[in-house]
């Protein structure tokens, strides 16, 4: 478990990373390291170069905007748990930190490392995705621009992202009326989601108002499961939920590994979706 | 201090083990060390056509590259140590480094010598080898079959040895029977995952030809042993020191191509080398547990009595025939299918056969838990057969209590036992009564309860040498301690047992200290040196406490026999006018008049005043050989919650009774129950060595082997019922893995319960939502 050699840089400043990045030689970001230093012992990565950016106080941290939150990409996990407001404002995002993986890993690993990543069975991009969260990205020669959490994650670890360019920060907008809740089945080895779904919700007293609902896990790539529109103007039906809990995976391309085969995976997809769309429901109720 | 022995003292090692202040072997480090790093073959099988490694030795830092070419007539092939007898043992080479042909993956090639670590591994990638690819299976039932790939020419049909067992006449006993049941049962491949990986230092020093390894072993002497064999050196000329090692669970037992090579470097080369194994590299060559595919049978009457038990078990090697394979799935497993009952008719036949996956020898339990796991389950196939409560038909097959010695039909002498008496504690401690009707009520509302019961045994305590001569066991089962009382009256004992973990330096110094009226401070335990141990065979199969704590209590005896002449000289007293009382020797009548031990070491010590003929000093050694095994037993209970939607299980109620003798340090016992049972919960639930069609392993990581995590766990209640063993001095028995034996078939029974309305009888272990969800599916009718 010994990585090819590489170059180490502890960037000073937001400048001088971008600078780097620019350079197009290779060179790769290490925020948390939970992600790619595995990668790299085991050979799947060789980067020449790695450029630290952990310890940027420009990219850490939570701050309000407008009525939501406006994250930085090097906040941790464990600071998402623990964040007052977070758990006020967004509490599924701070449920989440809480669950993922271990105490080791929450205390390293970011936030904003995690959506660059893109595992497909990563957690935070199923929660940014129902959120509609937008991810506020920087390069040298491009500037800032904003990607949508809808848009942004194009394969299994694959994004809208440039070699060149720093994820800087997570806008996430109020709640409104809306609660969210995350249900996942995870690996009993990795702890990873074989599914997980995060449902967030609106009511107008007993009537479904707004319903996303995203999925990771399951397929190639996160995606927002548009059949659950359909519970829209209902009032949480049962067998509505049920039939496009159903058509939302169903006709997903689903591979079967050593911790499910694909035919569990689907079922499990439908079981998390009712379970999430049940429990935002009764929370946005609440 | 008369309760020292039985009481729960903190663990004395552990201080330095959780403040890091203990030694591993990767800690060792000397000066102009260099690393070892391995090529290891990708394929599962395949001919080695060509190695080139001439770019790998230009590399930088690289000092040297072995191939097989290279060493294969110069070291001997790993040895196997157990040739099992009367069942036609095939024991093929075992090269050091494979030279025309891979059998697994992970099988090396070459070993690549730097002077970092780093240095090593990237050369490793610089050496060529050309492979012609074979085809390959990893499955040990189909590795018989005709067409099968053949991995070692002389081995056509790959079965490496056919071991029958059998006591009374089962083919009557299942033609006349008024009923029988029948299963075939997968026990998986597992992965021992100690949390240390292995890892050697070898220094050989060229002056005086002295070799010293530095090796995570469980048993020193036996390394040295079998290093001696594989490096053609002398024994005496070989020093292995077993440090800290961090756990074994049996994967510390074998010997290895790799602490060999790393020993032939060094001899080689004149500087010290040192390899460590890393995870992955772990889960690929460090021996796996288990691999059964078993077609197993009972019979019995409508009114429960078992009348028989009869196995085909077809028990995967591996590759090569690890150092202690062939006796697992034969002797540790074969011998005790009458498990806690009175079978008077057992047949079993036992396939060993090879496979292209990695070596697969002793794992915590060693044949035993597949034992008691089959027969567990048996037992719960058959009363629901005869619609029968499984607790009542136990009952009526115990061996009763007042019948040991017992003989049972494949042979084996129980010792003691009390097995109605350990369900019942459980049974106490789960209120049968109401689980019962909270089970009937939660089916009302369409929820799945389930409650599984096992009443194990287990032979441990292994165990009298000349069974093992008998058996094939390439060694003796004795062990040995050496008691050195020091002038100012501390003592240091030196023990032939290699504790990794189990706390024997608190429970033998419990021990000493309980018979010479000591604190427990003023006693030491040294171990994993061979250069100042006395022989002995190494810490596996639950024996460490049972055979060396017995050794160390007769040495204690010795060294207290001694002092009492030397105290009857200095009194001026009749040996028979003193006794042993309030921590010192008394004259009997004056208390007052007294000798305590520590002044007795001083005067033993500088031999001022010697009774005539007594020779100075204070010390005795003892070899301890058994008469018999022990045979710890227990009832373990397990109540659990299947959630029918997801298959889920989880475990609502933990409940072990084990009885392992008088425990000298119950917190110590209670421990070994708790991960032993944690490591069963594992194997029922969630751990699988998976490979594939081309015998990969896919489970080569943790991230997709699943060793059981704090918050997956249950809360353990763990009680004791205390029956002495008649076998040693000690009256004790093993818990090392006890635990692991009953939980795993514990946790099958509940979830097999849970699901009885559903018609399910069995599901492979382990069982993971997947396969629980798929077993619903199935028994409703319903494609999965
Ligand atoms: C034992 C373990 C268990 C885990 N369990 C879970 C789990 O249950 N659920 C889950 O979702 N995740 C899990 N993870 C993954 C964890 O969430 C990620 O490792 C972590 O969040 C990634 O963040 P990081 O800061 O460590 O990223 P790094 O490893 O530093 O980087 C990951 C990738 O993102 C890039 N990157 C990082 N930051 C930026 C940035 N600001 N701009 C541009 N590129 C960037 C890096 O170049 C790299 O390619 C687990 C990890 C481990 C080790």
């Amino acid at each position: 478990m010994i990585p090819t050699s590489f170059d180490y840089v502890r960037a000073g400043s937001v400048r001088e990373a971008l600078g780097l990045l620019a350079l197009g030689d290779g060179t790769k970001v290490i925020a948390g390291g939970h992600s790619l230093l595995p990668m790299m012992r085991f050979r799947l990565v060789q980067a020449p170069k790695l450029v630290d950016i952990s310890r940027l106080e420009e990219l850490r941290g939570v701050q309000e905007y407008k009525k939501g939150l406006r994250i930085g990409a090097t906040t941790t996990y464990a600071e998402l748990a623990r964040h007052p407001l977070v758990r006020e404002r967004c509490p599924v995002i701070a449920e989440v930190a809480a669950d993922i993986a271990d105490i080791q890993v929450r205390n390293r690993g970011t936030i904003g490392g995690s959506l660059a990543h893109a595992d497909p069975a990563s957690d935070m991009p199923a929660v940014m995705m129902a959120l509609d969260a937008e991810f506020q990205l920087r390069s040298k020669k491009g500037g800032r621009r904003t990607a949508r959490a809808r848009e942004f994650f194009k394969g299994a670890f694959v994004t809208d992202m440039t070699e060149e360019e720093l994820f800087t920060d997570i806008l996430v907008p109020g709640m409104g009326r809306n609660a969210a809740v995350y249900v996942s089945f995870d690996s009993a080895a990795s702890g990873y989601a074989l599914a997980g779904v995060c449902a967030s919700i609106g009511r107008k007293r007993a009537t479904i108002s707004d319903i996303s609902v995203a999925v990771t896990g399951v397929a190639e790539v996160v995606f927002l499961a548009g059949a659950l529109e359909r519970m829209k103007d209902t009032k949480c039906d049962a067998a509505v939920l049920a039939a496009a809990a159903k058509e939302a995976v169903a006709g997903l391309e689903i591979a079967g590994d050593v911790h499910a085969p694909s035919s569990y995976r689907r079922h499990i997809a439908e079981v998390a979706i009712i379970r999430a769309v049940e429990r935002a429901y009764q929370r946005a109720g609440a | 201090m008369a309760t020292l022995f039985g009481s729960g003292i903190k663990r004395r090692e552990d201080p330095r083990l959780i403040t890091g202040q203990a030694t591993y072997v990767d800690d060792v480090k000397l000066p102009g060390l260099a690393y070892a790093v391995f090529a290891r073959s990708p394929y599962a099988h395949a001919k080695i056509t060509r190695i080139d490694v001439s770019a790998a030795r230009q590399a930088p830092g690289v000092i040297a590259v072995y191939t097989g070419a290279d060493v294969k007539d110069r070291l001997v092939p790993v040895p196997c140590a157990w040739n099992v007898p009367n069942c036609d043992l095939k024991i093929p080479a075992h090269p050091l480094l494979a030279y025309d042909k891979v059998r697994y993956a992970g099988d090396a090639v070459a070993m690549v010598i730097a002077e970092t670590r780093a240095q090593a591994r990237d050369a490793v990638d610089l050496v060529d080898v050309d492979y012609e690819p074979l085809r390959a299976t990893a499955d040990p039932e189909q590795a018989t079959q005709p067409g099968a790939a053949r991995l070692h020419e002389e081995i056509p049909d790959n079965i490496g040895f056919t071991w029958v067992v059998s006591g009374g006449d089962a083919a009557a006993a299942f033609q006349h029977a008024e009923v029988a049941v029948s299963q075939r049962i997968v026990q998986q491949r597992l992965l021992p995952t100690a949390m240390e990986p292995r890892a050697a230092v070898a220094q050989y020093n060229r002056g005086s030809g002295q070799l010293t390894l530095w090796a995570t072993s469980q048993n020193p002497h036996i390394h040295r042993f079998l290093c001696s064999v594989m490096l053609k050196l002398p024994e005496h000329r070989i020093r292995v020191i077993a440090p800290e090692v961090g756990g074994g669970f049996g994967s510390k037992i074998p010997a290895y191509p790799d602490e060999a090579l790393v020993s032939f470097a060094a001899m080689e080369l004149g500087i010290p080398v040192k390899w460590t194994e890393d995870r992955s590299e772990n889960y690929k060559v460090t021996i796996h547990g288990r691999d059964h595919i078993e077609y197993v049978e009972m019979c019995g009457t409508r009114d429960g009595k078992i009348t028989g038990i009869r196995t085909r078990v077809y028990a995967g090697l591996g590759a090569y025939a690890s150092t202690a394979a062939p006796g697992i799935p034969t002797i540790l497993h074969g011998l005790v299918y009458s498990g806690s009952y009175m079978i008077p008719n057992i047949h079993g036949t036992i396939y060993g056969v090879y496979t292209n996956g990695t070596p697969v020898d002793a794992y915590r339990g060693a044949g035993r838990p597949e034992a008691a796991y089959l027969i567990e389950r048996l037992v719960d196939i058959f009363a629901r057969k005869i619609g029968m409560d499984p607790i009542e038909v136990r009952r009526r097959n115990f061996i009763p209590k007042d019948k040991f010695p017992y003989t049972v039909a494949t042979g084996l002498i129980y010792d003691s036992g009390n097995y109605e008496a350990a369900l019942d504690k459980a049974l106490g401690i789960l209120d049968l009564k109401a689980f019962r009707a909270e089970q009937a009520k939660a089916r009302k509302d369409g929820r799945y309860l389930g409650m599984g019961l096992v009443s194990y045994i287990e032979i441990c305590g292994l165990g009298p040498s000349q069974v093992a001569g008998a058996v094939g066991f390439g060694g003796g089962l004795y062990d040995s301690a050496i008691v050195r009382v020091y002038p100012t009256g501390v003592v240091k004992v030196y023990i032939g047992a290699s504790p990794h973990g189990q706390g024997e330096e608190t429970t033998f110094a419990q021990i000493v200290a309980s018979e010479f009226g000591y604190p427990v401070e003023n006693v030491e335990i040294i171990h994993g040196d061979t250069d100042n141990t006395p022989q002995g065979w190494g810490t596996y199969g639950s024996r460490t406490t049972a055979v060396c704590g017995s050794a160390v209590k007769v040495a204690a005896l010795r060294v207290k026999e001694k002092a009492k002449l030397l105290a009857a000289h200095l009194l001026e007293a009749n040996e028979a006018d003193l006794e042993w009382k309030d921590d010192a020797f008394r004259v009997k009548g004056s208390p007052d008049k007294a000798k305590g031990m520590a002044e007795l070491a001083l005067m033993a010590n500088v031999a001022w005043n010697m009774p005539p003929g007594m020779e100075p000093g204070l010390e005795a050694t003892a070899f301890f050989d058994p008469t018999n095994f022990v045979y710890p037993f227990g009832t373990h209970i397990c109540t659990v919650e299947v959630d029918e939607q997801t298959g889920q299980v989880k475990i609502l109620r933990y409940i072990a009774v084990d009885d392992c003798g008088p425990p000298i340090n119950p917190m110590i016992v209670d421990g070994q129950i708790h991960g032993g049972v944690i490591q069963g919960i594992g194997e029922g639930l969630q751990e699988i060595a998976v490979y594939d069609e081309e015998a990969q392993l896919v489970t080569g990581t943790m991230m997709d082997y699943a060793v059981p995590k704090a918050s997956q766990m249950p809360h353990i209640e763990v009680a004791h019922t205390i029956t002495p063993s008649p076998v040693n001095p000690l009256g004790v028995k093993g818990c090392g893995e006890a635990g692991t034996i009953a939980s795993a078939a514990c946790l099958v029974n509940a979830v097999c319960d849970a699901l009885a309305p559903l018609g399910i009888t069995h599901i492979d272990k382990p069982l993971t939502p997947a396969r629980v969800w798929a077993a619903i599916q199935k028994a409703k009718g319903a494609t999965p």
